[in-house]
């Protein structure tokens, strides 16, 4: 199994370790789940997740480049600002969700998922020309710090001033250390990418702070899950478009009105009465229909209810529709809700 | 009163004539982490030997957890519901109590000492 540049980190922080995306991965630390989810709620956690690979592509036509392999516009973006998107194939199938951060014209840097990194350096290599340089970071880290505290734990511990930075924006410091604002838990917070040398230093300075625990996978599912973030390979994949995704946020007006009217859509469930629906679980009509299957479910630590994401024809994908979810045989209540379940508290949200 | 255990890391006590009481190590409880639900068996509904009567859910994982003995259950500890935490006690930490058709199923599990020599090889 391939290893973070903070494995031996982990280990001696008695992690309890398990595989992800091929590599041997923190699944939780001391805390357990629960109280980590609810670390990074109320101060701030910090996930390495450096198995997420780091690209970039710059050169003539890149941005060009990037409108035909992503449904999105990177016309209107501003320098040092990042956007979600997704890559998408012949067929519209999303073949990776990913981070898209401007460093200049033409000149984009990218993340990826760890279980995503080899289709999608090879996806996007196939379509490069000689005016393109790719390049793969492969020894560079990512360590993301997430959670209220982030800021002032920023500041505090690494004199890092952080302000003024936007949500989606960026801070860097001699091409040694990438600040991004943004994350996967719904709280404000950064990712910080710096190069594999450097991991170790600063994971374990951010933790020398009383604000900061360490947190791991299992927790960064259930605080994505609670935003209503996909989860690649889960919640979509090849055969889903982005408009049946819901993401046609990220989308432009052409990409939109090139694709086919979806006639099911991603949509937030949550049960209604006791009980927890996983992965795989049946989702039916009241009138006993199979209607669809969740491709991510669990205990919500925030709301004490289990929640869970699925894909249901338009009939039934409207809010507050009732359903039943087959657990184990048993029809537990349920009813359509939409995503986010929890209000995001990334900076500048509702503005 | 002796205690026996499964390998599934359930534990069983004879309570009184013909009924057995079982719940869950505290092994198997820290292995599931945060409990978040528990599914009890009815009162009145019978198992075979090795046939899973009750759910425990923890943020994880979902647990099953088997009965050593076939049986009718006589009662279920309906307090567990809103108190997770009371498995781990060790006199009101049980999760059903079965009315047993064979005693002789108790024979095959292990005792206190070949349990604890049995964790020992399971991680």
């Amino acid at each position: 199994m391939k290893q973070t540049p903070l494995h031996a980190s982990h280990m001696k922080l008695g992690a309890k370790m398990g595989e992800f995306a091929g590599y041997d991965m923190p699944l939780y630390y001391d805390l357990g789940v629960l109280k980590e989810h609810e670390w990074v709620r109320d101060h701030a956690g910090l996930f390495d997740v450096s198995h997420m690979g780091q690209i970039a592509i710059k050169g003539k036509g890149t941005q060009d480049l990037l409108q035909r392999l992503t449904p999105s516009s990177f016309e209107k973006l501003s320098v040092n600002r990042t956007k979600y998107t997704v890559l998408i194939n012949d067929q519209n199938g999303i073949i990776d969700d990913l981070m898209v951060t401007k460093a200049g014209d033409d000149d984009f840097h990218m993340v990826i998922n760890a279980g995503c990194k080899d289709k999608d350096i090879a996806w996007i290599k196939s379509n490069l020309t000689p005016d393109h340089e790719f390049t793969y970071f492969e020894d560079w880290a990512l360590i993301a710090l997430q959670g209220p505290e982030a800021e002032a734990v920023m500041r505090d511990v690494l004199g890092i001033d952080l302000s003024d930075v936007p949500y989606m924006g960026l801070w860097f410091q001699d091409y040694t250390m990438f600040v991004s604002r943004l994350g996967y838990t719904g709280e404000d917070g950064f990712e910080i990418s710096v190069p594999n040398d450097k991991a170790e230093e600063l994971w374990t300075k951010l933790l020398s702070d009383g604000r900061v625990k360490p947190i791991g996978l299992a927790a960064r599912d259930s605080l994505r899950l609670e935003m209503g973030y996909c989860l690649y390979g889960h919640d979509i994949d090849a055969t889903t478009t982005p408009l049946e995704a819901d993401l046609g946020w990220v989308m432009r007006k052409d990409a939109k009105d090139s694709l086919p009217t979806p006639t099911r859509k991603r949509v937030g469930i949550v049960l209604t009465d006791k009980g927890v629906a996983r992965e795989g679980s049946l989702v039916k009509s009241k009138d006993g229909k199979e209607i669809g299957v969740l491709t991510s479910g669990g205990f919500s630590p925030s709301l004490k209810q289990s929640i869970g994401q699925t894909y249901l024809p338009l009939d039934y994908a409207t809010p507050e529709t009732e359903i039943n979810v087959d657990v184990r045989g048993r029809l537990i209540p349920a009813k359509v809700q939409s995503m986010p379940f929890l209000k995001p508290r990334t900076k500048n949200a509702g503005k | 009163m002796t205690v026996k255990f499964t390998k599934d890391h359930e534990w069983v006590k004879l309570d009184g004539e013909g009924i057995a009481v079982i719940g869950i190590t505290e092994y198997a409880q820290h292995a599931l982490g945060d409990l978040v639900y528990i599914e009890l068996p009815k009162v009145g509904a019978s198992y075979s030997k090795g046939a899973h009567f009750a759910v425990v859910e923890s943020v994880k994982t979902a647990a099953e957890v088997y009965t050593p003995v076939t049986g009718e259950v006589v009662e279920v500890n309906e307090a567990l519901e809103t108190d997770f935490d009371l498995l781990k006690s060790e006199t009101d930490g049980w999760i059903a109590k079965f009315s047993m058709t064979n005693a002789d199923e108790l024979k095959g599990l292990m005792d206190e000492a070949a349990y604890q020599d049995y964790l020992k090889t399971v991680e």
